[in-house]
């Protein structure tokens, strides 16, 4: 699916709908078991950010800025949804008229004309706009891993909303709002480009403008709590099922096989990083195993709705070894600190599985076909290149600007004592553990 | 008198306590603690990132007794916190000047 069921025929049934309520009601009929699952998988990936993804991280960090990263995915998640509800679905999914190969419109700023009966697809609007709202939450949340524990909160936020309405709103319209990547016919089913590449490379540009954390490479920065990380990566794994399963937009085959593929693809992965791990570092890792599995959650996400079992586990194994690669060696060999690998596995894994699509979509392979306008596997990888290469262009480019002028304007970083001192007392006046 | 510093493996603790209680050791001092010796650190890998753990957690027990018991607890804590691997610990011995208990004013002997 490339326009997650929202072209811009829908569009134009939703200003059919509010001159005739009558015959838009005919056209659009509303399917109670879609609703009832569309429900739980918002609460699904909502259930990601927090407490998944925010346990996830916070484990990895020091006990000095524990409650710092859980700050930071908290706070996104109220941002992010405002913003959404402000103008940032209206940016997305709505028609943007000449423009509309870019970016939206403002038509439905402060969700103006969705009501209780505008319909979207076979789901009421609102459902359509809230799960929307949930994977506009959790991308800006993964690039927080990047930057952890050196950051100012003020920095961060004035970051991450400016980002949502500038990199976010319009990525997500290309892919999936009715804008050109979409027309390409890329296949990014669950947000291979729109969420994990998108955050994986923000999270690269973030941590080289913001610098190393004191004492980088060479001082031990250990995991505080590595249960939290297993806790939070275990809810990332249940929550995931709402975000691919979900990105069908409806219960049916499409979303059963999507259920399928992320189980299969995460398990996969989970032991292809173990088994990596455990022969070049003879011991299998509880951190690894469960990178592992996100890496291939990842690496799934653009796939999920076109592959089948086998491609899933290829890409799982792919992305589990490949990821494993990127977050040991290769951000030892160049020196950069991201944190908490938020390129080495969102982005690499978000472009292994974003290219392994165009592979096994292919009938012939088990997959449920290649996108709308390619006729062969070269021309469908050439579109999922196509679209790997755009996200990374663009959000490299503009989230370097961003960080550059807000960095001349208020400053990213905290100071240095700060920094030592860690930034729950620091920037918040709190402890997480008091033991 | 005599005070008896053992620093040994965690895990033994339990043992050792219960070798002591059998030759009528009356009560003893647990620290948590942390060194190196011959078994130096040891190693920790998070996704790549090594590093060295140069202190290695113990448990340090201190008793107090009298001289004639010093023999009989020396063997006790031996044989209970040996596993003969690196890393069982060592025994210290010093010479103890004065004891009291405080609730009764007892000295000495009586006060251990």
């Amino acid at each position: 699916m490339t326009t997650r069921k929202f072209p811009a025929a829908m569009a134009a049934w939703g200003i059919a709908a509010m001159l005739t309520p009558a015959l838009a009601e005919a056209q659009d009929a509303l399917d109670s078991g879609d609703t009832a699952w569309m429900i739980t998988a918002t609460a699904l990936v909502l259930f990601m950010t927090i407490p998944g993804l925010s346990l996830f991280y916070a484990g990895m960090v020091r006990s000095k800025n524990v409650l710092s990263v859980m700050m930071q995915c908290f706070a996104i998640t109220a941002l992010a949804t405002v913003l959404w509800m402000a103008y940032g679905y209206s940016l997305a999914f709505e028609d943007g008229g000449s423009l509309n190969p870019l970016v939206g419109g403002l038509g439905k700023a402060f969700l103006s004309g969705v009501t209780v009966d505008t319909v979207s697809g076979t789901i009421p609007e609102t459902v359509f706009m809230t799960f929307q709202m949930t994977f506009a939450i959790i991308t800006p949340a993964l690039i927080v891993g990047a930057f952890a524990e050196r950051m100012k909160f003020s920095a961060m936020l004035w970051f991450m909303g400016l980002w949502l309405t500038i990199v976010y709103a319009p990525l997500c319209h290309w892919v999936w709002g009715g804008g050109w990547l979409g027309d390409w016919g890329i296949l990014d089913f669950a947000g291979g480009t729109v969420v994990h590449i998108n955050a994986g490379i923000t999270g690269l540009v973030a941590a080289i403008v913001l610098g190393k954390r004191k004492g980088y490479p060479t001082t031990a920065m250990p995991p505080n709590n590595l249960v939290l990380t297993v806790v939070g990566a275990s809810m990332l794994w249940v929550g995931w099922f709402g975000f691919n399963a979900g990105s069908e937009l409806a219960a049916d085959g499409t979303a059963g096989m999507a259920l399928a593929v992320t189980q299969i693809a995460t398990a996969a992965a989970a032991l292809g990083w173990m088994f990596s791990e455990w022969i070049s570092h003879r011991k299998p890792s509880v951190l690894g195993i469960a990178t592992g599995a996100i890496a291939g959650l990842v690496a799934i996400t653009p796939a999920s709705g076109s592959v089948g079992p086998f491609g899933a586990l290829l890409i799982g194994i792919a992305a589990g070894v490949g990821c494993f690669f990127a977050s040991t060696r290769i951000k030892r060999a160049f020196g950069y600190d991201d944190s908490l690998d938020v390129f080495g596995v969102h982005a690499v894994g978000g472009i292994i599985g974003a290219l392994l699509t165009g592979i096994f979509a292919a009938e012939a392979l088990g997959g449920a076909g290649l996108g709308e306008g390619n006729s062969g596997i070269a021309g469908q990888l050439g579109a999922q290149l196509v679209g790997v290469v755009a996200t990374l262009v663009y959000s490299g480019v503009v989230s370097l600007v961003l960080l550059k002028v807000l960095d001349s304007v208020i400053g990213l970083r905290v100071d240095e004592e700060a920094e030592t001192e860690g930034l729950d007392i620091a920037l918040h006046d709190e402890r997480g553990y008091i033991l | 008198m005599k005070i008896v510093t053992a620093i040994i493996k965690p895990f033994k603790l339990d043992d050792v306590r219960e070798a002591l209680a059998e030759v009528g050791v009356q009560g003893m001092t647990v620290t948590e603690v942390k060194g190196f010796g011959r078994q130096k650190g040891h190693t920790e890998l998070y996704r790549g990132a090594e590093y060295v753990v140069d202190f290695v957690p113990k448990v340090k027990i201190e008793i107090a007794i009298d001289s004639a018991l010093l023999d009989q607890v020396i063997e006790a804590v031996t044989k209970a916190a040996r596993t003969e691997k690196i890393g069982d610990g060592k025994i210290f011995v010093h010479d103890l000047d004065q004891a009291v208990r405080i609730r009764t004013g007892e000295t000495n002997s009586d006060a251990l």
